[in-house]
């Protein structure tokens, strides 16, 4: 199961030269910078832009090679960073569109279905126009998805956003991701919907790829990319628990427990966790009478000194990884080394999923 | 006004028939035309952008010299037609819708060019995406969100072919019932004094053109077409 992508390519000061094979299932961010090739690389992808001598495949069916496949015949589903609704249709017509055009013995999903998952069935009747930003994003992943496609493109769907937007449209784009089960490609430049959404990520960097990661790999290498907007974190897996007399709600990964305020919501399965590396503390032992309410035995996997603060890698009991951001002077007094048990406290957490 | 003479009547009738005929045939000349024209940049595109917009510009006289030349049993398209045993085409209702037709290119192509530029390449790659084919797309798609521009096209075409006069005096002459239309019939009843009979055809056309462009101002603003 694999997404082959072959491509050369230049035009004035911009080129495009990427060769790679992609894991065609899960979600795969391709994270850089704007004008850094990703939009490029992702039409090459979809036979929007037909580059000669390309060379595309998805799983050992050729779409660009000696034969070129059209659009029309690829299945994919393409979702852009304005909603492209067809505005001569209603909200149910335009949802409808790929699915009449699936044929029946490829249908797996219903209208309901799907409009149920994106919150979209009191709209069904509306014409486009009168949805806001956000209700026309969701009829966009609704409408494609209903496509029954191989392989969705979603080229930063939540970017024309507004920030209030987009956090009520990412529990509808995560729950997506993970029930779908569409392989999709994510063109983005925030890290944070790298953090919430991916599973690999794909680096790129003047029309080059850098790396391809697992999304761990990617949040555990201290120079990670991700990073250069709002520091080191980590994200933690778990699910969510429900609410206790004291008003919160337990995380759980395997030997791994976590407290969150109470309003944390719960919206899928599999729960993805924030933690910034600079709300992370250490403690030689655990601590009594402390407002500190996680508590996290945990090993010293990896050290990195900066000009002004210390990077530890820490390992979790459940071998999920959580950096820790602290002082100079914390290390040297506590006489961290690698492989040092220590407790790692959580003060506040930011919940994601 | 006293009422239409059987001669008057047969005109009307004869100059709806070039207005039907030429308005069909032009939006199927058009059509891929415009859509040709909007999508791309191209030395080709602009010449023969030009080319369609001569019409425009030249005196009809100017034309119908040409396409008298060229139709007629000499011209270039002439003579081949009356060496396969055909008639040529000067001074026949044929040979008026092909001048019709060329007259009123322009009235056709520029709404739907416009109009297809306006629409751009989002919706029919959306469409693609979701699995429709190009015949598919233009049905489901484009034409519905290019009517208005297909309404405009449509009407102006009509319009500006009941309006021809000079292309077909200089190519068809005035022969009834096969190239003696409205305008060219208002004009021979003037030459023969007959002004009662013109004024009640010119009275007809003024009303049926300011009717026309009523309705594509409207459709225009109602359908956000730009306008020629």
């Amino acid at each position: 199961m694999s997404l082959q992508v072959q491509v050369t390519w230049s035009r004035q000061a911009f080129s495009l030269a990427v060769d790679l094979t992609l894991p065609s299932e899960g979600v795969t961010a391709i994270f850089g910078r704007s004008g850094c090739g990703k939009t490029s690389l992702l039409r090459v992808i979809a036979g929007l832009d037909r580059i000669p001598n390309a060379h595309v495949a998805l799983n050992g069916e050729c779409w660009q090679g000696r034969d070129f496949v059209p659009l029309h015949r690829r299945r994919i589903g393409l979702v852009f960073q304005e909603a492209s609704l067809l505005a001569h249709l209603s909200v149910r017509d335009n949802l409808l569109y790929g699915y009449h055009r699936t044929p029946p013995s490829r249908r797996r999903l219903r209208l309901e279905q799907v409009s149920d998952m994106l919150g979209l069935s009191s709209l069904l009747h509306r014409s486009v126009d009168q949805l806001s930003g956000g209700q026309q994003q969701r009829v966009a992943l609704g409408r494609a998805l209903l496509s029954h496609p191989q392989l969705m493109l979603l080229d930063e769907p939540l970017a024309a956003l507004d920030s209030q937007t987009k956090a009520e449209i990412m529990p509808f784009l995560s729950r997506l991701a993970n029930e779908s089960g569409v392989p999709m490609l994510l063109v983005t430049h925030s890290a944070l919907e790298v953090e919430q959404l991916a599973d690999h990520v794909l680096f790129m960097e003047n029309g080059r790829v850098r790396s391809v990661e697992p999304l761990q790999a990617a949040l555990s290498r201290p120079d990670s990319p991700l990073f250069l907007d709002r520091g080191p974190a980590s994200i933690l897996l778990g699910s969510m628990g429900d609410v206790d007399q004291h008003q919160r709600r337990q995380f759980v990964s395997g030997p791994v427990t976590l407290w969150l305020p109470s309003h944390a919501s719960r919206t899928t399965e599999t729960q993805r966790l924030r933690i910034a590396a600079r709300d992370v503390s250490i403690a030689l032992v655990r601590l009594e009478q402390v407002s500190v309410q996680n508590q996290l035995p945990a090993s010293i996997a990896a050290i990195h000194s900066y000009e002004d603060h210390v990077l530890l890698t820490l390992q979790l009991h459940d071998g999920q990884t959580l950096l820790a951001e602290i002082s100079h002077y914390a290390h040297q007094t506590l006489e961290l080394t690698v492989g040092m048990s220590v407790v790692a406290l959580v003060k506040s957490i930011a919940l994601l999923r | 006004m006293n009422s239409l003479s059987p001669a008057d009547w047969q005109a009307i009738v004869l100059t709806l028939k070039l207005c039907s005929y030429t308005t069909i045939i032009l939006l199927l000349l058009a059509t891929p035309l415009a859509w040709w024209l909007a999508n791309g940049r191209s030395f080709m595109r602009n010449m023969v952008q030009a080319v369609v917009a001569l019409p425009l510009v030249l005196p009809p006289t100017v034309l119908g010299f040409y396409l008298l030349l060229a139709f007629g049993p000499y011209g270039v398209i002439g003579q081949p037609l009356e060496s396969l045993g055909l008639r040529h085409l000067a001074f026949s209702f044929e040979g008026i819708l092909l001048a019709s037709v060329i007259y009123s290119m322009p009235f056709a192509v520029q709404p739907l060019h416009q109009a297809f530029m306006q629409l751009g390449r989002r919706p029919i790659d959306v469409a693609a995406s979701l699995g429709a084919g190009p015949m598919d797309r233009f049905f489901s798609v484009i034409l519905p969100l290019t009517r208005g521009g297909f309404l405009v096209a449509a009407t102006l075409t009509f319009a500006h072919t009941i309006g021809e006069f000079g292309v077909i005096l200089m190519l068809g002459g005035s022969i009834p019932g096969e190239t003696k239309v409205l305008s060219v019939l208002i004009y021979d009843h003037t030459e023969a004094m007959n002004y009662g009979a013109a004024h009640q055809l010119s009275l007809l056309l003024l009303l049926f053109s300011f009717t026309v462009l009523l309705v594509v101002y409207g459709v225009n603003r109602r359908f956000d077409v730009a306008k020629i």
